[in-house]
Parts: C-alpha cells; sequence; structure tokens
C-alpha cells in the first residue's frame, strides 16, 4: 500500500503536488482496541476515493482524525504535500477539509441559511453574513444542482435536502476535499443518484472527494480508485476500474463471503398475522403508516424493503404495542388491541409476539443492566423467573441465562457482567435468545445484523431461518436489500408509509425493489 | 379597587418584578445554551449578600454591586466546572449551591457584622434610591397615563430600568448577533457547532457567566434597592419563580418580560390581602395569597397555559461523538 | 470513560468527595475566623462521645433514613424528587390529624394509624407532580420544589386557621394525648442500660431501618423494583418491554412521598408530640445528600443518614457551645451534593489518576 502510494508520487513529480491528502503511519487505539493499525493512504486530487469497509473496520475513526475530532496516537498527514497538524475541527476547516457526517449536524430549528454561516460568520453582526450567504448560496446551487430553499427551517426539510445543506456548508467553508461518512444510508436509491452526480460536479471542479461507505455498488459506481479497511488496517488500495465487487468483498471480510443462507423452500401454512388498514400516527400528528394490508403465515418470513425512515419502524411498533394504531390486525384469528388496554408489549407478548427492535441500545437492551437482567427483560412477569408471589428468582434467572448464553454462544458467557460490556454482535446474541426462545408464533425483527460482525450474522440468520422452519410466522425489516433477498419468503417494499406490493425473492431483483424503495409503483 | 390602589399594586408589580425578570433573563442566557440552571436562587442570594456587605462597608452601592456580581459570577462558575467540565448533573450542582449559598451567606454576613446572619440597614449612597423620571410631575396631571407614568413608571432605582433595557438588549444579542447565534445553535444540537470549529465549552462557559452577571444584578436589587440590606434567606423562592416564569416564557425575551412582571403582580397582591378581599368579597388567607404564584406555576408547568418546548439540547452534557 | 475498581468506585468516591466537603468547610471556618480542630472536637464530643449524644445523632439519623430512601426510590425511577421537604411536613399533618382523631388505647396502635396517615400524607403530596410529570411532561423537578412552597403555606394555614386550639398563641397544634407518646431509646428495655437520660431518638428508627431493608429487597428482588429500575434506566426501552411509563412514575413517586412522610413519625409524634410550623426542619432536603453520598443504596442510605445525624446533632453543638452559626451544617451539605452528586466525574477522574488507570475515551 505504501510503495503503491510513492510510486505514484514519483511518476507525477508535478509542481503542484499530485495528492490532495496523504495519511502515513496513522494509529490510534481506544483502551485495549486498536481501531487504525498503520494506516497509509494517498487520494490523488481531483478523484473520488472510496473507502470501504465493514461496521468497525476502523473508517469513521480515520475519518474523525482526519477531521481533528480524534488525535492520532502516531502518524503524519499531509494536505496537498504539506504536513498539517489537525489538532481540531477548525484546522481541518482551515486546510479546506469538509465533512458530511453520517448524522447531519444541523440545528433543527435554523433556517437553511443559518445553519450554512455557523461558524463562518464575517463580523459579529449576522445581517451582513446573511447577505453574503444568499449570494454564495444562489451560485452554488447553480453550478452544482444543490438548490434548496435557504430561509427554509431545516426540520421541514427532508433527509436529502438535510444532506444538500451540509454539502454548502463544506463548500460556503471553500473546502476542496469533501468527505462523506455513509451519505447513502438515509437516502432513497433516486437522491442516492442524485448525491452521485452533485459529486461527480464538483469532482470536475477540481475537488477532491471520498466517500465512506459498505456498500459495494456505490464504490464500483461513483469512486475512481477504493481503499478497502479491516479491523483497524488497510489492506490494499485499487483502482476501481480494475475491480470487481467479489475481489473487493473478499478484501473486506478476509475470506469469501456467503452472502447466500442456505433454505429449504417455505412451505406456509395458515395465516398468523393479518393486518388490515394500518395506520399510526407520531407525537406530532404526522400520519406515518398510512393504512397498509398484508398477512404472513405460518412457516414464512415476510420481508419488508426499503429505505430507513418510511414507515417500518412504526410498523414493527405498532405491532409490538410501543405505538397506538388504528385498523385491524390479527394473531391466528384473534383481534390484537392497537390502542387501550392491552396496546402495550406485555399483552403482545403473552398472545405470542416476539420482537428483537431495531435498535437494540435504545430499545432491545438495559445498557447498564447485567446479561441476567437483560433475559427478563419483557418477560420479568413469567411464573418461571418468580420465587413466590412476592419476590422474583434471580437465581433461576441467573441460571437461564447461563443456558442461554451456551446455546447461542455469547461470549463471554458470564451472566453478572453488564450489557454494554458485550460486543455488537453478543449483545444481539443476547436479544435474539431471549425472544427466540420464546417459541413465538410471530416473530417481529427489525435489522437484524445491524453493528453485528460477519460470524454472528450467519448465526443469526440461521436462527431466523430455524424458527421459520418450525412453522412459526416472521416479520423481517432491513434496510440491507442482501439480507432481505436472502432471506426473505415474500418481500414486500415499504414507501412513505405505504407498501409498494408484494414480490418473490426468485422473480424479482435489486433493480425492481430499488424503482419501489423511490416510490416508483412497478405494478404490472 | 380604585385606579389609585391600582396603580399603588401596579407600582409594587414593577418593583417585586425586577429581580425575578433579571434572574429570568439570567435563566435565558443559560438555558439557551443547553445549561440547566435551577441555581438561580443561590446566586442571587450570594449576591445580596455580598453586595449588602460590601456596600455597608464601603459606604458605596455601587462597589456593592460589583461585589455582588463577583459573588455571583464564583457561584457560576462552579456550575460551569460541574456541568461542562465534568459533565455532572446539572440539576444536582444547582441544588447544591443553592444549599452552599443558603449556609454561606449567613456565615459569612454573622463574622463580618455580628448582626445574627445579616448585614446592618443601608443608606444614602449605600443603596440605589428612586429616580424620577423626567417631566414625572409635570405629566402627573394628565388624564389617566399622567398618574401611571408618575406612579408606575418614575421612581424607581437605576436598577429596575436597566433590567427592562435589559429585554431588548437580551433580544438584540440572541436575535441580531453572532455570538447569539452561536450560543441558541450550542442549546440545540452542540455537535453542530462543535464541527463548524466553534468551541462548545466556551460558549457554554460565557452563557453561564452572563447569567452569573444578571443573577448578580438581581441579588444586588434585592440587598440594595428593594430592601436596604441582607437578610437571611431573603431571596425567598425569587429564582424558582424565576426559573417557572422561564418556562411560561417559552425562553424568549420578550414573554419573559410578560410572565415575571404576572408573577411580580401576584406577589404584589399577596401584599395587600385587604384588596384581594375588596375584589373577592371575602377573606382570603395570606398564605393561599403567598402561595398563589407557585400554584400558578405549576399550572404553567402543567402545560394548561401553552406548550412550553425546551432546548433540545438542554441539560445534556456535550461529549463528542461522530 | 475511566475504569475504576468497583470497590474504589463504591466505597472511595463517597469517601473522597466527603473529605473534599470537609478540607473546604474547614477552610471556610477558617476563613471566617474560627477554629476548625476546635470545631470539629466540639462536634465529636457532642454527637459521639457520649450515650446522650448518640441519643440525638440517631434521633436524626432516624428521620434522614426516610427521605434518603424516599430519594433513592424515585431516583430508581429516573425520577429527582427535591420535595420531601414539602411531603415530609404534609406526612406530619398526617400524623397529627391521626393523633388528635379519637383517644388511642395504646400507642403501638396509635404508631401502626399515624404510620399510615403520615404515609398516606406525604404520598398524596407526591401524586401530584408525579401525575403531572406522567401525564403532562412537566418536569417534576420544578414541581415538586412548587409543591414544597405550597405545602409550606397550606401547612401554615392549617396550623393558624384550622387546628390551633382556641386561646393559643403559637401556630401549632394541641399536644397530643399521652397514649400516643412512642417509646425513647431509654425507656426500651435492654437499651435504656446504655441510654441512661432522656434522649429523643425512639422506636421510629428500628421502623426505619425496617424500611431500608425493604427499600433493598423492593428495589432488587421483586417485579415491581426490577420494573422501577429498568424505567429509570431507559424509558424507551422500558415501553419496549411493555412496563407501563404512568404506572411506574406513579408508584415509585407514592413510594418516596410515602417514605418522606414517614419520617414525621420520628418529629412529630416521636420528639414533638404535636405538629409545628416547619417541623421537618430541611430533613427532606438531606435525604438529597444522604442519597447520593448512599450511591442510591440502602445500606449507603443507612450509613450516611448516620453521617449527617452526626452532622446535625454536632452542628447544633456548634452553634451552643461555639460562636460558630448552625448554618455550617448547610454548607457542607450543600458541599457533599456537589461533590457526590455533580462533581463526581472529577472525584473519579482524580481517583481513576491515583490508581495510574489512563483516562481513554472509549472507542466507539
Amino acid at each position: 500500500m505504501a510503495d503503491q502510494a510513492n510510486t505514484g508520487r514519483q511518476e507525477t513529480a508535478a509542481p503542484t503536488p499530485a495528492y490532495a491528502i496523504e495519511l502515513k503511519g496513522i494509529s490510534k487505539a481506544f483502551g485495549p482496541v486498536q481501531a487504525n493499525k498503520d494506516i497509509n493512504i494517498a487520494v490523488p486530487r481531483g478523484t473520488i476515493h472510496g473507502i470501504i469497509g465493514e461496521n468497525g473496520a476502523g473508517k469513521s475513526t480515520l475519518m474523525s482524525i482526519l477531521y481533528g475530532f480524534y488525535k492520532a496516537d502516531s502518524g503524519a498527514i499531509l494536505i496537498n504535500g504539506q504536513l498539517t497538524p489537525i489538532p481540531d475541527s477548525q484546522s481541518a476547516i482551515r486546510a479546506g477539509i469538509g465533512m458530511v457526517f453520517q448524522h447531519f449536524k444541523l440545528v433543527q430549528n435554523f433556517t437553511v441559511l443559518e445553519n450554512v454561516i455557523l461558524g463562518a460568520e464575517d463580523g459579529p453582526m449576522l445581517n451582513s453574513s446573511l447577505a453574503k450567504a444568499r449570494k454564495v448560496l444562489a451560485g452554488l446551487s447553480r453550478d452544482y444542482e444543490l438548490d434548496v430553499d435557504p430561509d427554509a427551517l431545516i426540520e421541514d426539510l427532508s433527509v436529502g435536502h438535510q444532506q444538500r445543506v451540509e454539502i454548502l456548508k463544506a463548500l460556503y467553508r471553500q473546502a476542496e476535499i469533501l468527505i462523506l461518512d455513509e451519505p447513502t444510508g438515509v437516502l432513497t436509491p433516486d437522491e442516492a443518484d442524485h448525491l452521485f452526480r452533485i459529486l461527480k460536479g464538483l469532482k470536475d471542479q477540481g475537488k477532491t472527494i471520498i466517500l465512506i461507505t459498505h456498500k459495494l455498488r456505490e464504490i464500483m459506481e461513483a469512486t475512481d480508485n477504493v481503499s478497502v479497511m479491516r479491523r483497524g488496517t488497510m489492506v490494499g488500495t485499487v483502482k476501481t476500474a480494475e475491480s470487481s465487487p467479489e475481489s473487493l468483498a473478499e478484501l473486506m471480510v478476509g475470506r469469501k463471503v456467503l452472502l447466500e443462507v442456505e433454505k429449504k423452500p417455505a412451505t406456509p401454512g395458515a395465516v398468523v398475522l393479518q393486518v388490515e388498514n394500518l395506520k399510526v400516527r407520531d407525537e406530532h400528528g404526522v400520519e406515518r403508516l398510512k393504512g397498509i394490508s398484508f398477512d404472513i403465515r405460518a412457516g414464512e418470513i415476510l420481508g419488508i424493503a426499503g429505505v430507513a425512515g418510511n414507515g417500518q419502524s412504526e410498523l414493527l411498533a405498532a405491532l409490538g404495542g410501543m405505538m397506538r394504531a388504528s385498523g385491524k390486525v390479527t394473531l391466528k384469528g384473534a383481534d390484537l388491541p392497537l390502542s387501550g388496554k392491552g396496546a402495550d408489549g406485555q399483552s403482545r407478548r403473552s398472545a405470542g409476539i416476539a420482537h428483537v427492535p431495531e435498535d437494540r441500545h435504545h430499545y432491545g437492551l438495559i445498557l447498564d443492566f447485567t446479561a441476567w437482567e437483560n433475559v427478563a427483560f419483557g418477560y420479568h412477569n413469567d411464573p418461571k423467573y418468580q420465587k413466590n408471589a412476592l419476590f422474583m428468582d434471580n437465581a433461576a434467572l441467573r441460571a437461564d441465562t447461563e443456558a442461554k448464553m451456551a446455546t447461542f454462544d455469547v461470549r463471554p458467557p458470564i451472566p453478572t457482567l453488564a450489557a454494554k460490556s458485550f460486543s455488537g454482535g453478543n449483545q444481539q446474541k443476547i436479544v435474539v435468545a431471549r425472544e427466540i426462545e420464546r417459541n413465538p408464533d410471530l416473530l417481529l425483527i427489525g435489522q437484524p445484523t445491524r453493528g453485528v460482525d460477519i460470524g454472528a450474522i450467519e448465526f443469526i440468520h440461521k436462527e431466523i431461518v430455524a424458527l421459520r422452519d418450525q412453522g412459526k410466522a416472521i416479520l423481517l425489516v432491513s434496510v440491507e436489500l442482501d439480507e432481505i433477498m436472502s432471506l426473505s419468503d415474500r418481500i414486500a417494499v415499504m414507501f412513505d408509509g405505504r407498501l409498494m406490493g408484494m414480490r418473490n425473492p426468485e422473480t424479482t431483483n435489486e433493480r425492481e425493489l430499488g424503482l419501489l424503495m423511490a416510490g416508483m409503483s412497478g405494478e404490472s | 379597587m380604585d385606579y389609585a390602589t391600582l396603580l399603588q399594586i401596579l407600582d409594587s408589580t414593577l418593583r417585586l418584578g425586577t429581580p425575578l425578570l433579571l434572574a429570568c433573563l439570567a435563566g435565558l442566557f443559560s438555558e439557551r445554551a443547553g445549561i440547566f440552571d435551577i441555581g438561580l436562587e443561590g446566586k442571587m442570594l450570594m449576591s445580596a449578600m455580598a453586595s449588602g456587605a460590601v456596600a455597608a462597608l464601603s459606604g458605596s452601592v455601587w462597589i456593592g454591586l460589583g461585589a455582588g456580581i463577583c459573588a455571583s459570577l464564583i457561584l457560576a462558575g462552579i456550575h460551569g466546572l460541574a456541568s461542562i467540565t465534568f459533565r455532572g448533573n446539572q440539576l444536582i450542582s444547582g441544588v447544591a449551591l443553592n444549599f452552599i449559598a443558603s449556609g454561606i451567606t449567613v456565615l459569612v454576613a454573622q463574622a463580618l457584622f455580628g448582626q445574627g446572619g445579616r448585614t446592618p440597614p443601608l443608606q444614602g449612597a449605600a443603596r440605589f434610591n428612586p429616580i424620577d423620571l423626567p417631566f414625572a410631575e409635570a405629566l402627573s396631571s394628565v388624564p389617566v397615563l399622567g398618574p401611571f407614568y408618575a406612579e408606575v413608571l418614575s421612581g424607581h432605582s437605576i436598577l429596575v430600568y436597566a433590567a427592562l433595557a435589559a429585554v431588548p438588549a437580551s433580544w438584540w444579542l440572541l436575535y441580531r448577533t453572532r455570538f447569539g447565534l452561536r450560543l441558541r445553535a450550542v442549546g440545540e444540537n452542540p455537535a453542530a457547532v462543535d464541527t463548524a470549529g466553534v468551541s462548545v465549552v466556551g460558549l457554554r462557559f460565557a452563557a453561564v457567566a452572563i447569567t452569573g452577571v444578571l443573577c448578580g444584578i438581581a441579588g444586588a436589587y434585592m440587598a440594595t434597592a428593594l430592601q436596604a440590606g441582607f437578610g437571611r434567606e431573603m431571596t425567598a423562592g425569587r429564582g424558582y419563580i424565576a426559573l417557572a416564569a422561564l418556562i411560561f416564557a417559552k425562553w424568549r425575551p420578550w414573554s419573559a418580560l410578560g410572565a415575571t412582571m404576572l408573577f411580580g403582580f401576584f406577589q404584589a397582591l399577596a401584599l395587600r390581602p385587604d384588596v384581594v378581599e375588596g375584589v373577592v368579597g371575602r377573606k382570603v388567607p395570606v398564605s393561599l395569597l403567598d402561595a398563589l404564584p407557585y400554584i400558578l406555576t405549576v399550572l404553567v408547568l402543567a402545560g394548561f397555559v401553552g406548550k412550553a418546548i425546551p432546548p433540545r439540547a438542554g441539560g445534556q452534557p456535550y461529549v463528542k461523538e461522530r | 470513560m475511566e475504569r475504576l475498581p468497583k470497590w474504589a468506585d463504591v466505597a472511595l468516591v463517597p469517601l473522597i468527595s466527603l473529605l473534599f466537603a470537609a478540607v473546604i468547610s474547614a477552610l471556610v471556618i477558617l476563613a471566617i475566623g474560627k477554629d476548625p480542630v476546635e470545631a470539629l472536637n466540639t462536634m465529636v464530643t457532642g454527637a459521639l462521645g457520649s450515650a446522650y449524644g448518640w441519643g440525638y445523632t440517631l434521633y436524626y439519623t432516624t428521620s434522614f433514613i426516610f427521605t434518603g430512601l424516599a430519594v433513592t426510590v424515585a431516583f430508581h425511577a429516573g425520577l429527582f424528587n427535591i420535595g420531601g421537604e414539602g411531603q415530609a411536613q404534609l406526612g406530619g399533618l398526617g400524623v397529627a390529624l391521626v393523633c388528635l382523631a379519637v383517644p388511642w388505647p395504646h400507642w403501638t396502635v396509635a404508631l401502626l394509624a399515624a404510620s399510615l396517615g403520615a404515609a398516606a400524607f406525604g404520598a398524596a403530596w407526591a401524586a401530584i407532580p408525579a401525575y403531572l410529570q406522567a401525564k403532562r411532561g412537566s418536569h417534576i423537578v420544578i414541581t415538586t420544589i412548587m409543591f414544597n412552597y405550597i405545602g409550606a403555606a397550606l401547612i401554615v394555614y392549617m396550623l393558624v386557621d384550622v387546628l390551633r386550639p382556641a386561646g393559643q398563641m403559637d401556630p401549632a397544634t394541641a399536644n397530643f394525648p399521652k397514649e400516643t407518646e412512642l417509646p425513647t431509646l431509654n425507656h426500651i428495655p435492654g437499651l435504656n442500660l446504655i441510654f441512661e437520660k432522656g434522649v429523643p431518638a425512639n422506636v421510629t428508627l428500628f421502623i426505619a431501618l425496617a424500611a431500608a431493608v425493604a427499600v433493598w429487597a423492593l428495589l432488587w428482588h421483586t417485579r415491581l423494583g426490577y420494573q422501577i429500575r429498568a424505567f429509570g434506566k431507559s424509558e424507551p426501552a422500558a415501553r419496549y418491554a411493555g412496563i407501563n411509563p404512568f404506572r411506574i412514575i406513579m408508584i415509585s413517586m407514592l413510594i418516596s412521598g410515602a417514605l418522606s412522610g414517614l419520617m414525621s413519625i420520628n418529629n412529630v409524634m416521636g420528639e414533638a408530640g404535636r405538629l409545628v410550623q416547619n417541623s421537618s426542619e430541611g430533613a427532606g432536603f438531606i435525604g438529597i445528600a444522604v442519597a447520593l453520598m448512599g450511591r442510591n443504596h440502602p445500606i449507603g442510605v443507612v450509613l450516611a443518614a448516620v453521617l449527617f445525624g452526626f452532622l446535625y446533632q454536632g452542628g447544633a453543638e456548634l452553634g451552643l457551645w461555639t460562636s460558630i452559626p448552625i448554618e455550617l451544617r448547610t454548607v457542607v451539605q450543600g458541599l457533599v451534593i456537589l461533590f457526590t452528586g455533580a462533581l463526581d466525574q472529577m472525584v473519579r477522574m482524580l481517583l481513576a489518576w491515583v490508581f495510574n488507570f489512563r483516562a481513554q475515551p472509549r472507542a466507539a
């Protein structure tokens, strides 16, 4: 890797250095965890450079070092050939680096204009800064298809538009190097295409762009070069045109990836869950589910695909008893109350619904609780965990936890350890063990493998299929199309609170699903 | 109730509403920057003692005011240290500082003057005295408005007018300057400020310092203008009422003026049970009038008077994350 | 976040915090021109030097155990109940109403009834802020503060206009009948060998200790306690698990208010024998310090209550024998709250540095 960077440098001994950014021997440790280990990378000016790797490979840490959020333990940063220490974000901005974070750093109740000038004002008074920014923004939106209403409040903008504000912020600060961290996670394929057009336009103007992603398709589509990271190290940099998704995937994981899940054809039985005209409003009164209907049969996995934020979370919340809804839902023929008494997590569990929530840190686990306390979570009223009418049987609970940890290979198998001390994969295994071992009639499972390592992904996928083969109904929600494609027996796509039709995974393809995810009805 | 009585009550309203207004604006800066401060009470008390004591010793109310502001700033600094630097619990820090202020003011006043924890009565230049507004005398004959000008608006100490002037000044600072933009941003989303290369810690400390200064003025007003000297627990929960007024005002300067004057009006009424009896038509227990601002505050908090949305990042220490 | 051995976090952090508070208090005493060593001597002799002193220290301890437990229970539900003072005063009203209601045959019966009255009134005073928090999202910290003031005004009204016997000048109830008098430690067989002179500490002490055990069992060994703690750690997760937020907020605040109210069987029934203004004398607020110092665990609460009992009795002795004002207690109380509750990170960082654990941000 380092050699490659050096040779590249000798070839183009031009007056202006060929590399916008060079990182040399960057290392960073958090306690015992080595997040970055001797990273070398050279990004030629005027290119789009992809950095790809799994969750936890160290991509974001590396970029945070580049943006002055973390200080590297060792190594050097060169900007345009100049050694440039970046102790804080201010220095990064001064060096011409702009960053678009995965979670936008916008003030929700400020206007676009106010967000753009924040921290880059011209003087102590606002009026002149605002006037100038208005003019600059008009120019930028003309040049790069970056049109947003400068006076709109951020909270009223779509996610795609909010992202444009982030890009505008960087450009307003005259960034020459733009880093985008997982920019398409919240975009529809259409919005993503628009983003890539913007990035190409910026590249044509000589800007350098670093695109961090774990999606191979984007790398293949948009980048000139790609660097692959694995477990904190840089395993290689290649020209995109000379690589293939397969070879990159192998570099990422370090071995051949089995994206296909082995499973027998489904043998669907009777209808377990019947949903008719389900509607959900959020706390602001906005309709998030606009009347959806579907059913799931015993021994079947229904996969819900879609860009995050199109109502999937609300669907799980309503079925899991966490959110009020209207419409009609029956489980094995019995009505499920959707509001008022009986519309809560406890009633759902006793009705035979288990729920692996999308966000285990916010919902599925109490991070400060021990593993055994978490195993009782949601099932704390279960008679087998009670000593008598008054007291819980903590010893029985610990024993049960030990057994579950053994079955699901949770490491370390210590029931008294706090949940926060486990890795993401092992945390998820605790949640999955708790819910699947209930032997539910219906399993709701959201983003089952988010932030989970490859080994645990395979394990969890197998458990889901095994549950299906026992004749249970499973509702799977995931933003990972691969996961939906390989696990589901039927696929529904969600867009803007509605279901965009059912597809058979055997006969559909990513392209068709992508169109549906963008709200384009491919009904034929 | 006749017009003269009403004017008297409105005059008391302005007098009693002023410390609430100053404290409310103080809280506004802190909370707009994302730092909860239930220690307004303690800062006022500390300043009241310091200003009362120093004014008594030096004979100059202005030196007293300076001392009051400094004393309040020290507490503000500790609160900043606990809630910004060490990311502690902001509510607990406020509670703690209120206790410390409650005890230490008596300790120091007793050590200095030996008068049972009070400061000696202030006179002359050691006190903020009423000033008459121009033409108050001449205009008082104008019907309705004349007496209002002469009786209610005129004849207060300079700090009352300073407090009133602080309302537009706060508005201008918050909504028309770079500092205000950043301050509001840091209370809504500190990460946005941080990634824009502006120091979250610096902004929050600046806000806490403004809070200290304004609470200092409020406390000095209590000891050197409203009363002639410091007495133990003399702020009597005003810091908490100011906090409630801040919620009532939805964290906005002009509304803060309205809210604090309303609460000042209730305090003024509590001083005149005879008037209340005359209006209501039966005897009202004094303790009910005393409790009225608190009861009203609870009603406000219960959301029976509009919905209050606090700054989004309020009360949460800022921890860098990606 | 820096890591400390568990024992250091549990035991050393409060002790170091206490040390800080003590050092600063000593500096304050020096600053007002007094002698801290003499002050400490006076306090120790007065509060711990004799059975008589212990009789007072334990009397205060009893009250503080109740209010400390009250704050603890609410804390585990993620609620900061600053209303202990008002709840304790209302509890006092409950005790007075019960004691004066009917002629009680024996103190045991009276104690049982008065306990119920104290708990019910304390719980009722906590119920309104709890309801407003649960249903309307009113911040419980502010509402409980307001209820302290409203409660104080209510008590004044009751004592001045309703309960004051005709012809009595001071705003207080009539004296409770003799039958409601609780045995003090010097009247209890066995203990009277130690406590020879009359002391205010009374049987309520044992109720307080029993309450500590009950709170411990509740929080860590019952379903309700499990749900309270889960809700306190994460409200969204609790909703996922089907834990009803309204129910938990109400129940934990009712328990908290009841515990605060119960302290008044110690002071109103056990000591004063009538209800006067400001009967709880700030014990409700000390509960905050006791809970923080005791790390929100009943064992810690009992230990911290003894410490604050010492501080209160010692502080009273200071007021009696030296010219240091009794308000020193309030300063120490504030300092303890500051160091254990708000500057705990600082103390921890300091300790971690001593332990040579490098402060390192956690890997994300």
